[in-house]
């Protein structure tokens, strides 16, 4: 193989003690930093990074090959390992993405339950961000509160989908099953100890005077480097523009919810731990109002080339054994075209685009990951900052590397 | 070979101090009196070690505590978990964890990577944890009566230097940390040992000035003011941190820094350092680092308690009578052991509410808001002393 390491060339024209002594350090790809297997070349004047570089692709699995040789539900699970911390958000943004383009409506129950499920991700998902992050200025308690609710979520995932991480929830025009008896009550039952459990969080360490002074005024990216990036998410909503696909682009009925858009004023640390911290409690309120008014009905699709047959009537009629038979083994029959979806994830706006010739399986499908997104700026904003800045930037850009690297 | 060296070293020590503290015995050495002064050494040798290896137990369970978890309750010996009550009972409270991670530091395979610097490699570990000990034999830990009814402090060295003696070799420890960052040949324990050893020395001149003000104000009482015990006797009525509350919170705070604890243990933060200094080490040689770290911590607990919260006193104004004798030494060194776990608490009640302070955060507040307030308490004390 011809790999070359890169090197950095050396400075022209410059004598030494002009240009100083630097140090190249290694940060990752197995550091306790970089949450995952990020690559960090920093090159460090004493205590300060003067050029950071970073390298991905350490977790690359060829997902997007891979989906090419399986059908729809069959590419489900591995939108599962996308974004491991958030796997229902993936999930369903890929069959959204689907339904899109075969023009499928989804029934309203599916829809709700759907939301739900996003919802209470994105918690998940904002909780580890959160804790990671705390863990990163060194406070471990925050870490541990924050594991605390997230393994009440995880016990709620696993009596929906049978999973704690890997749920594989979601099905082309509709959901692996209806809830379980009573799940809504326990979600019920989570949302209304967690938001005092998340007041507990934010006054340990939210107005904590270190942990300001380490947060406030570093890793500042502007509105106009965030757009110029292509930040999503609370990345992009903490430099200060209130861009939300939930509100902008509704889907999943996301406009008939009453919540607001966090924003950050100045687009450093602390702006996005806060706007983290706030997106919870808005989703709390969304998994409220979606709970009160939980249409009752069907939760797939009444179509029997999408959605599976009921399994009573797989064990009886002929029909609907054939009709099981075909979908599991040719997929869902999606009508030629190409479709582009972007849902609003925990860690940004994670786009499916799919293109088919018709069948059970994908032409081509490509992944916009808002992580690799996020990672991409730590070029420009790395420099000019101490080296223990880097674990405070990265632990607030709030990435992970499943979905970056695909 | 770490407790044997340190006990040559204390016996050193210890007979400087015998010459310093003893210049009439001129016909003969004193045998029998130096074999009671190296007993005495290896008794503190084992009240810090205890300490040190007890305060792990407790760091892990009082943070399981703070956190909402259990901390450790499984391990067994089973032997010993076979006894009906005894054995359940350490079993909960992890203190057989404790025996277990003792064992495992010693019975790990010792790696020596290729890379690194041998001899100071080696001798780095020692380093950390020596000073610590040899600080630890002239800490009062306690009163007892003599025969001419005197009150004589429970400590292996009774000498008239003993806070600067602490200081100085406390402040030695640092050594290990450097020679560990340097001759690990690796990047993270270099940026981890200077990290360290500027934030030692910049937070040694607040601590040793707001230490002194300490030192006159026992001056108008005593004529050793220099010495750990001649502190301790004079803080019957009133204890140091009342008389003295910027001082006790500087020292408290140059305390958390000198010890590395999290607020500032920029030195081997694991978020960007992976480890620090000791990053490249590992089984027995990174055991010994771990326990001087909290050797360390016992020892600056056992110096502010002595300095700044009435060492043996129960109260302020409330003294143990002498006239009771041995139970009165005993029930004093009850409470100075008291005070130590209370500080020791303190410490580990901070590390896990606490994020830790960035590096250049660190030596701001150590140059530009401690040691100007230090100098300015030991003037202001100075002041007030001289009238």
């Amino acid at each position: 193989m011809d790999y070359k390491e890169f090197t950095y060339p050396e400075p022209a024209g410059l004598a030494d003690a002009e240009y100083g002594e630097k140090m190249i350090l290694n940060l990752g790809p197995s550091h306790p930093a970089t949450h995952g297997v990020l690559r960090l070349k920093l090159e460090l004047d004493g205590d300060m990074i003067t050029r950071a570089d970073p390298m991905v692709g350490y977790l690359h699995r060829g997902q997007e090959k891979m989906a090419e040789n399986l059908t729809y539900n069959q590419f489900i699970p591995f939108t599962d390992r996308l974004d491991y911390l958030a796997p229902l958000c993936n999930n369903i943004a890929f069959a959204q993405c689907v339904e899109k383009l075969a023009g499928i409506e989804i029934t309203e129950r599916c829809k709700a339950i759907r939301v739900i499920c996003c919802e209470l991700s994105r918690i998940a998902s904002h909780l580890v961000g959160i804790a990671a992050y705390g863990m990163d200025a060194g406070s471990w308690t925050v870490f541990m509160y924050c594991y605390t609710q997230r393994e009440k979520l995880c016990s709620i995932f696993e009596v929906l989908t049978g999973a704690r991480m890997t749920s594989s929830y979601a099905r082309i025009g509709g959901l692996a099953r209806d809830i379980p008896e009573g799940w809504l009550g326990a979600v019920n039952a989570f949302a209304n100890q967690f938001l005092s459990a998340l007041d507990e969080i934010d006054s340990l360490i939210t107005r904590n005077k270190i942990f300001v002074d380490r947060t406030a005024g570093i890793g500042i990216i502007t509105k106009e480097q965030a757009m110029a990036w292509g930040l999503t998410g609370a990345n992009l909503r903490g430099s200060g523009v209130a861009t939300d696909l939930r509100k902008d682009v509704p889907y999943l009925g996301y406009e008939n919810y009453d919540f607001d858009v966090a924003i950050g004023a100045t687009g450093d640390c602390y702006d996005r731990w806060l706007v983290r911290i706030e997106e919870m409690r808005q989703s709390i309120r969304i998994v409220r109002q979606a709970i009160e008014k939980m249409p009752d009905g069907p939760v797939n699709v009444e179509d029997p080339k999408i959605s599976l047959p009921p399994k009573d009537n797989v064990l009886r009629d002929m029909e609907d054994l054939i009709n099981n038979f075909v979908l599991i083994t040719q997929g869902p029959d999606i009508p030629a075209g190409e479709a582009y979806f972007e849902a609003e994830n925990p860690k940004g706006a994670l786009g499916f685009y799919v293109m088919s010739k018709g069948g059970g399986v994908p032409y081509r499908v490509k992944v916009r990951s808002p992580s690799f997104i996020s990672l991409s700026c730590l070029q420009e904003i790395l420099p000019g900052h101490h080296m223990s800045d880097a674990a405070i930037i990265l632990g607030s850009l709030d990435f992970v590397l499943g979905e970056c690297d695909r | 070979m770490c407790i044997f060296s340190t006990t040559v070293f204390d016996a050193c020590a210890l007979l400087c101090a015998a010459s310093v503290s003893a210049p009439e015995c001129s016909g003969g050495i004193d045998w029998f009196g130096i074999f009671m002064q190296v007993v005495w050494a290896f008794l503190s040798i084992i009240v810090v070690m205890s300490f040190a290896g007890l305060s792990v137990v407790a760091e892990r369970k009082v943070c399981a505590y703070i956190q909402g978890r259990y901390g450790p309750n499984r391990t067994a010996i089973p032997i010993v978990a076979a006894i009906p009550l005894v054995g359940n009972f350490l079993k909960k409270n992890g203190l057989m964890q404790l025996v277990a991670d003792g064992l495992k530091f010693l019975f790990k395979e010792d790696p020596l990577p290729s890379h690194v610097d041998k001899f100071w490699y080696m001798a780095a570990p020692v380093m950390a944890l020596a000073p610590v000990l040899i600080s630890a034999c002239v800490i009062p830990f306690g009163f007892y009566v003599g025969d001419g009814g005197e009150i004589m402090p429970i400590a292996a060295a009774n000498f008239d230097v003993s806070l600067i003696f602490a200081l100085a070799v406390g402040g030695l420890g640092v050594y290990g940390a450097v020679m560990a960052g340097w001759s690990s040949n690796s990047k993270f324990p270099y940026i981890g040992a200077m990290r360290a050893s500027s934030q030692v020395i910049s937070y040694e001149l607040a601590m040793g000035l707001s230490a002194m003000s300490v030192v006159i104000w026992t001056a108008r009482t005593s004529d050793s003011p220099l010495s750990l015990f001649e502190i301790a006797h004079a803080q019957v009525d009133w204890w140091y941190c009342l008389t003295q509350p910027l001082a006790a919170l500087i020292f408290l705070v140059c305390l958390f820094a000198e010890t590395n604890r999290l607020p500032f243990d920029v030195a081997e933060s694991e978020t960007d350092l992976v480890s620090g200094y000791h990053t490249e080490y590992g089984s027995f040689k990174f055991g010994l680092f771990f326990v001087g770290e909290y050797g360390h911590m016992v020892v600056g607990s056992a110096i502010f308690t002595t300095l700044f919260l009435g060492a043996w006193n129960p109260l302020p104004g409330i003294e143990w009578p002498a006239s009771w004798g041995w139970a009165a030494s005993a029930l004093s060194v009850v409470t100075v052991l008291l005070k130590i776990a209370a500080m020791m608490f303190f410490m580990i009640w901070v590390r896990w509410t606490l994020p830790r302070f960035r590096y250049d955060q660190v030596m701001r507040i150590g140059w530009k808001c401690l040691l100007p307030l230090a100098l300015l308490n030991f003037t202001a004390y100075l002041i007030f002393a001289s009238f």
